[in-house]
C-alpha cells in the first residue's frame, strides 16, 4: 500500500518556514485526538463489559468504571454454575468438522473449477455464483426440512452439515489456484505427476495462504453462528457456545451481570487472541470476499 | 482489488521456472504429436499442455470427481432448499404435515398481513438508515487510519475488533450499555440529563434504532478494510498535483478520493444493504424472543422464523415470506449492479 504524505506536511512544504513545524504538529495531534475518540467508541462498550466481568461480588456493578475488588471469580463461577465448557466442547466439535470439510472439499472443488477443458465448467460456475444470491434467511425453513428428513435435527452434525462446503470458500480456492503460474503445472506434468499428485504436491502448497483464510473463516463461522444452531438444536445438552450464552443471559436464575459479562468475554477473548495472532489472514480474507461480486 | 490480484500473479511468475522454458515445451508438444511417433513423445503429447486453451489432457471424469463433494453439498443445502422454498410457498404445508397446492394464496395472505408489513417496513427502514452510514462512516475511518503514523496498526486492529465478535456477544455487550439500568442511562441520570431511563430496548422504535447502532458499530471496521484497499490504489501523484494547484484537504477529498473509491462505495452499499435485510440476532438478543413489545421490532427473517417453525409452524406461508425477502434482496443487488455498470460507462 502506498503511504500518502500527510496533508499537513504537504501544505507545510509550501508554507513559510516559520509555520511549518507547528502546523504539522497540530495536524498530527488532531489526528491522534480523533483516533483516540474513535478508540473509545469502538472499544468502550467491550471494555465496559470486560471491567464488569472483573467486579467483585460485594461491589456495586455501577459504582465506578474500574472494579474496586478485581477478581476472576466470575469466570470460575460461570464455569461451575453453567455448562459453558460443555457448550465450548460442542462448538469445537462443529468447528473441527467445518474446518476439515471446508479445507478439503473447497480445495478440491476450487481446483477443478480453476482447470480449463472440461464440459460444463461454465455452467457449474454460473450455478455456484447464483447460489450466492440466496440469503440464508430465505432458505432456512426448507433447509431445516431437509436436515429433518435426514434425521439430523438436534444433532451437532445437523449444525455442521449445511455449512460443510461454502461456495465462497470454493471461489477463494479457485482464485488462488488460478494464480498458480502455468509453468509450474507444466513442469509437474512433464515430471509425470498425475492429477492427484499435481493437486496435492504442487497446487495445495502454492495456495497455502488462501487455505489459511478458508480455515480461519470456517472456524470463526462455526464459533460465531447463532441463527442456524438456534433452529436445529432443541436440547440444551447440544447447545453451541452462542446458544449457551443466550440462555445464560436469559436465565432468570442467573440475573447477575458479572456472570453474563464473564460468559460473553469467555466467548470473545479466544477470537481476539486468534485475531491478533493471525491478523494478516483476516484482512486478506476480507479482500478475497470482496472479489465475489 | 484488481491490481492486488495482478500483483500476486506477477510475483508468482518471477518465482516460476525461467519463462524461456515455457514456449519450448508448449510448441514441442503439439509438434511431436504429428511428426515424431516415438513412444516417449506420444506419452508426452497425451499429457502435454495446449497453452492456447490452457487444456491439460486428463481422464474426462477427473474434474467432476474433484467437484463432487462440494457440488453435492451445494445442491443439497443451497439449490434444493431454494427450489423447495418456491414449491412450498405455493402450498398450505405445515411443519407437521405436507400441503396441497393453493396457488398464490400465501402471497395474497402476506399482503393482507399487518405483521408482514410491519416486518417489511422495519427491514426497509433498517436498510435505509444503515446503508448510508456504512457507506460513509467507514470511508472516513479508513481515511483516518490510512496514514501510517506510529501506532496505527494498533488503531486499525482495535477498530476491527467488533467485527470478530459474534452477533450474540455484541448484542450482550450493548444490552449492558443500553439497558434501563445500563451504562448510558446510569450516566445520564447521574448527570441529571434525564428524569427517567430512555427505553432503548423496551420501545419498538427505540429498539430498532439501538439495533441499527449495533449493526453500524459492528460494520465500521469491516468496511473500513474494504476502503483501505481501495485508497491504497489511488495514485499519490494525483494528490500531489492537486496540492500544487492549491486544493485544500477537503477539496482533495471530494475531487480525488471520492471519485476514486466510488466503485468501492457501490460495493459496500450493496453488501451492507444485503446484510441489513438479514438482520436477526441483534434484535433477538437486544429485544428478546418476541422481537420487541408486541413484536413491533420484528424484521423479515425474524417473522420467517417465528411463522415457519415451532409445532404450529406454517411452512407454506413462511416460504412465501422467504421468497418475498429473496426478491427484496435481489432487487437491491441488481440495483447495486446496475449502478456500478452505469459507473463504468
Amino acid at each position: 500500500m502506498t503511504v500518502l504524505s500527510s496533508p499537513g506536511a504537504r501544505r507545510a512544504r509550501r508554507a513559510p518556514v516559520g509555520g511549518r513545524g507547528r502546523k504539522a504538529v497540530l495536524g498530527l495531534s488532531g489526528r491522534y485526538l480523533t483516533l483516540c475518540l474513535m478508540l473509545v467508541v469502538m472499544l468502550g462498550p467491550i471494555v465496559w463489559q470486560f471491567l464488569t466481568s472483573l467486579k467483585g461480588r460485594g461491589e456495586d456493578v455501577y459504582g465506578g468504571v474500574l472494579p474496586s475488588q478485581p477478581t476472576l471469580d466470575n469466570y470460575v463461577r460461570v464455569a461451575e454454575s453453567f455448562p459453558l465448557l460443555h457448550y465450548v466442547g460442542n462448538t469445537l466439535i462443529v468447528a473441527a468438522l467445518a474446518v476439515t470439510s471446508n479445507c478439503v472439499f473447497a480445495a478440491m472443488g476450487g481446483y477443478a473449477l480453476s482447470r480449463a477443458g472440461w464440459r460444463g465448467r461454465r455452467a457449474v460456475f454460473t450455478v455456484l455464483v447464483a447460489t450466492l444470491m440466496f440469503p440464508f434467511e430465505s432458505v432456512m425453513i426448507s433447509m431445516f426440512l431437509t436436515v429433518r428428513s435426514m434425521g439430523l435435527v438436534d444433532t451437532l452434525v445437523g449444525v455442521w452439515l449445511p455449512g460443510a462446503v461454502s461456495v465462497l470458500n470454493l471461489m477463494i480456492m479457485r482464485a488462488a489456484f488460478l494464480a498458480v503460474p502455468k509453468e509450474v503445472e507444466e513442469a509437474a506434468v512433464l515430471d509425470g505427476a498425475n492429477e492427484w499428485q499435481r493437486f496435492t504436491k504442487v497446487f495445495v502448497p502454492a495456495a497455502k495462504g488462501a487455505l489459511a483464510v478458508v480455515c480461519l473463516t470456517s472456524f470463526m463461522g462455526a464459533w460465531d453462528d447463532f441463527l442456524w444452531p438456534l433452529i436445529v438444536l432443541t436440547n440444551s445438552d447440544h447447545y453451541t457456545l452462542q446458544l449457551g450464552l443466550k440462555s445464560l443471559a436469559g436465565a432468570t436464575t442467573v440475573n447477575d451481570q458479572r456472570l453474563i459479562a464473564a460468559g460473553a468475554m469467555a466467548a470473545l477473548i479466544p477470537m481476539m487472541a486468534l485475531f491478533f495472532a493471525l491478523q494478516r489472514f483476516f484482512f486478506k480474507g476480507v479482500g478475497e470476499g470482496a472479489l465475489k461480486t | 482489488m484488481a491490481s492486488g490480484t495482478t500483483r500476486t500473479k506477477r510475483t508468482a511468475h518471477t518465482t516460476a521456472p525461467p519463462a524461456a522454458e515455457a514456449p519450448t515445451t508448449s510448441t514441442s508438444g503439439p509438434a511431436t504429436l504429428t511428426s515424431a511417433p516415438s513412444r516417449r513423445a506420444a506419452r508426452r503429447s497425451r499429457t502435454a499442455l495446449d497453452t492456447d486453451t490452457g487444456l491439460v489432457h486428463r481422464r474426462w471424469w477427473t474434474p467432476y470427481l474433484f467437484l463432487l463433494p462440494g457440488l453435492v453439498m451445494v445442491v443439497l443445502f443451497s439449490l434444493w432448499p431454494f427450489v423447495n422454498t418456491v414449491i412450498l410457498s405455493l402450498t398450505d404445508a405445515q411443519i407437521l404435515r405436507g400441503g396441497r397446492f393453493v396457488g398464490l394464496e400465501n402471497y395474497g395472505r402476506a399482503l393482507d398481513d399487518p405483521d408482514f408489513w410491519t416486518a417489511t417496513v422495519n427491514s426497509v427502514v433498517y436498510l435505509a438508515v444503515v446503508v448510508p452510514c456504512l457507506v460513509l462512516l467507514p470511508l472516513a475511518l479508513a481515511v483516518l487510519v490510512q496514514r501510517k503514523v506510529p501506532g496505527i496498526g494498533f488503531f486499525r486492529s482495535a477498530f476491527y475488533t467488533p467485527v470478530i465478535a459474534s452477533a450474540v456477544v455484541v448484542g450482550l455487550i450493548w444490552q449492558w450499555v443500553l439497558r434501563s439500568d445500563g451504562l448510558v442511562n446510569t450516566v445520564f441520570e447521574k448527570l441529571h440529563l434525564i428524569s427517567g431511563p430512555i427505553p432503548f430496548l423496551t420501545d419498538s422504535t427505540m429498539l430498532l434504532v439501538s439495533a441499527m447502532i449495533v449493526t453500524i458499530w459492528k460494520g465500521l471496521g469491516y468496511y473500513m478494510v474494504f476502503y483501505l484497499a481501495a485508497l491504497g490504489n489511488v495514485p499519490t501523484s494525483l494528490y500531489e498535483a492537486a496540492a500544487l494547484d492549491g486544493a485544500g484537504a477537503v477539496r482533495r477529498f471530494l475531487s480525488i478520493t471520492i471519485p476514486s473509491v466510488k466503485p468501492m462505495m457501490l460495493l459496500v452499499g450493496t453488501l451492507s444493504a444485503i446484510s441489513a435485510l438479514r438482520v436477526f440476532t441483534e434484535i433477538y438478543i437486544l429485544g428478546g424472543e418476541s422481537g420487541g413489545p408486541g413484536g413491533g421490532a420484528r424484521t423479515l427473517p425474524f417473522l420467517i422464523r417465528q411463522v415457519g417453525l415451532g409445532f404450529a409452524g406454517e411452512t407454506g406461508y413462511a416460504a412465501a415470506v422467504s421468497i418475498l425477502l429473496f426478491l427484496l434482496t435481489l432487487a437491491f443487488s441488481l440495483l447495486g449492479h446496475r449502478l456500478s455498470k452505469g459507473d463504468e460507462r
